[in-house]
């Protein structure tokens, strides 16, 4: 009468150590810190997925769910763009380089990478969305030659909240077309102003039916997005979109990320638009 | 003497007065025998020394909202329903260490803690929760992470389950197809009789407890007393619940004005939660020591009641009650199915008696499945594994 487990050989619960090893602003109130693991063998088995997130941990503090925006194929660190939000991301911002704090994961479902492979791709970024798509744009650029047209949309609502602005021109020059618009601009703008949806709508789409969008933003912001890529002639089945919920545990087991019937910690926090689609628009689910 | 069976097991009789042996066999071998006794004028679970620890002669009276103690006619050990307490207090506690954080010169010593369990012998499990059990065996052991304070607690346990020979008007395990009879999931089951016990072995550790106390096969008399006091446990139960289509039925009424309507009478108290053996929520809090060197990760139970419990970037997703229940009453009932294969709901009806307005969730469902609305939104909200089916 003992139970059969699926035994995970690691603790859930236990926290590698690791170390500040560089933080910068990225914008107002966003900043992008660099961690190191303390345990060289634990820095040599770690590997993650681009959409997949870590839990940050400050002792006495708290736990945090955030997502890696760093490139999957960099060992020597890991990065995470934090907005400040709470007393923990508060607290992270203000600790010096050298740091040591706790991190566990990494946790969640990730980009759909590899059906990528042989079409076209929109990349839909809004805001603090573009850090999680990050790692998706450094996977694809790494193996560009395996995707047809690829194109990222990245909204702000002003110019200097932009992420990344010096990595624009490196990421046009490796084959993808980045399209930056925002909601408000100032005196120094050239570019477009407007809402990513006017960006998508007006995207050159070769094969829409063999176009994959992947989106990371405000939920509205995905959801009209996503309204806008099935307008274009995508199909609803080739649309992901990434959520946010309060996280707990990460590991499925706290009941805190559930949004219908999937715990977005293990079933997410990236979903194929058509399941979820019905769930997206119910008020407080 | 031949020997009586039920589904090719053999049951034994076990003397009443025999009783105590069976909890020293349990103590002699390690367990720490726990069982209902009588607290704070309820029937809940704790320390069994002997027999004499037990509810002897009380039964509980339930009803929405209510819950009595009162004198049996008769000396009965196991002669109530169930009360505010499950097992799951001592599987999955109200309060466990998970993690902890201790200064070193340089940074941070992580580290999660290495106890033995303690080894439990559970004493008057009803069917309802076995049930329990088994559905939170998959919520803890089934993912792709176990949670290792349940695995090694459930491991180690013992259990004794007791058939219901009563039904309080809030139980309802019939439509849930959970009880009243144990069917599995124990070491041994009992069934009470006037003289004794009617024991049926459900294990090899079962059976090694069983060899050492003074049982006797049960005569065909005896057996047909155990028949028909079980019986007088399904005759009683008088509560239903259709599950007919649940899931869908109540995924495609997220906007039923029933949810605004019970959130009039819901106190958002997490009572609820907190009684009804399934509901497995938690939260982590960082509980540091005076110096601030050493930190504790507890976790505690929480429940979806509670406001802070959805708190995103400064705003709970859930401000409403009726927000609240839904979400309760949807994922016990509906989305449940989706995630572990099977409802949160085993019937015990805890979460009726306990509630302090006496919400009874079986007629809230009846109010949905009476007046559905909502086919709008619903519609396209098929169960997740039919769509994880097309992928």
């Amino acid at each position: 009468m003992k139970p059969a487990a699926t035994a995970h050989p690691h603790n859930p619960w236990l926290a590698h150590a690791v170390r500040i090893a560089h933080t910068e602003t990225a914008a107002p109130g966003v900043f992008t810190c660099d961690l190191v693991f303390e345990d060289p063998l634990t820095a040599a088995e770690y590997s993650f997925s681009p959409g997949q997130f870590n839990m940050l941990y400050l002792p006495g503090l708290g736990e945090i769910a955030i997502s890696i925006s760093s490139d999957p194929d960099q060992r020597d660190s890991i990065s995470h763009t934090i907005r400040e939000a709470g007393n923990v991301t508060r607290a992270l911002a203000q600790l010096p380089v050298g740091t040591s704090l706790g991190l566990r994961g990494p946790f969640g479902s990730s980009w759909p990478t590899e059906d990528c492979v042989g079409r076209d791709v929109v990349l839909v970024a809004g805001g603090i969305g573009l850090a999680p798509l990050r790692p998706a744009v450094c996977h694809l650029l790494a193996n560009r030659e395996r995707y047809g047209e690829l194109n990222l949309i990245i909204g702000a609502r002003e110019p200097f909240g932009l992420l990344y602005p010096l990595e624009y021109d490196a990421w046009r020059a490796h084959g993808l077309n980045v399209h930056v618009t925002v909601d408000r601009a100032n005196s120094d703008w050239h570019g477009a102003i407007g809402m990513v949806t006017n960006v998508l709508d007006r995207l050159w789409l070769r094969h829409a039916e063999n176009t994959l969008l992947m989106t990371c933003g405000p939920e509205v912001m995905m959801w009209y997005s996503v309204q806008m890529a099935i307008s274009r002639g995508l199909n609803p089945k080739s649309l992901y979109v990434s959520l946010e919920r309060n996280m707990n545990c990460a590991i499925g087991l706290c009941g805190h990320c559930q949004f219908g019937p999937q715990f977005l910690c293990k079933d997410g926090p990236i979903f194929r638009y058509d399941r979820v689609a019905s769930i997206l628009k119910v008020d407080d689910l | 003497m031949t020997v009586a069976t039920e589904s090719n097991r053999t049951v034994l009789f076990l003397a009443r007065s025999q009783l105590n042996q069976l909890i020293r066999t349990l103590a002699d071998d390690g367990y720490q025998v726990v069982g209902p006794t009588i607290d704070q004028e309820a029937i809940v679970y704790g320390d069994i020394a002997s027999a004499d620890d037990l509810p002897i002669g009380w039964t509980d009276v339930q009803e929405p909202g209510k819950y009595r103690l009162q004198r049996r006619d008769d000396e009965a050990c196991f002669g109530y329903v169930v009360g505010p307490h499950s097992w799951k207090k001592y599987l999955f506690p109200p309060v466990t260490l998970v993690a902890t954080a201790d200064r070193t010169g340089t940074g941070w010593q992580l580290s999660t803690p290495e106890t033995e369990p303690p080894r439990y012998a559970f004493l008057g499990v009803r069917a309802c929760e076995l049930a329990a059990m088994k559905i939170q065996d998959k919520v803890f052991l089934g993912g792709p992470f176990v949670d290792p304070t349940y695995q090694k607690r459930r491991a180690a346990a013992f259990v004794v389950a007791v058939n219901c020979t009563q039904a309080a008007p809030t139980c309802f395990c019939t439509s849930m197809n959970t009880g009243p009879r144990c069917s599995s999931g124990f070491d041994l089951a009992l069934t009470e009789v006037a003289d004794g016990f009617l024991m049926e072995i459900g294990s090899e550790p079962g059976n090694a407890v069983a060899a050492r106390l003074a049982v006797m096969p049960a005569t065909s008399e005896q057996l047909e007393r155990g028949n028909s006091a079980r019986q007088q446990a399904v005759d009683q139960i008088s509560k239903k619940l259709d599950t007919t289509d649940i899931r869908d039925l109540l995924m495609n009424n997220l906007r039923h004005p029933q949810w605004e309507e019970v959130a009039k009478r819901c106190l958002s108290c997490t009572n609820c939660t907190m009684v009804c053996p399934t509901c497995f929520c938690s939260s982590v809090n960082e509980v540091p020591d005076l110096t601030g060197d050493h930190v504790d990760r507890e976790r505690s139970w929480d429940s979806c009641f509670n406001i802070d419990f959805s708190y995103m970037n400064g705003n709970p997703t859930r401000n409403s009650i009726q927000s609240r229940y839904r979400q309760w009453m949807t994922h016990k009932l509906a989305t449940w199915h989706d995630q572990f294969g099977s409802s949160g709901c085993v019937g015990c009806g805890r979460c009726i008696t306990w509630c302090p307005v006496g919400i009874d969730l079986t007629q809230e469902v009846a109010s949905i499945r009476a007046s559905q609305n909502d086919s709008s939104v619903g519609s396209a909200v098929s169960s997740s594994h039919d769509e994880k089916g097309n992928s």
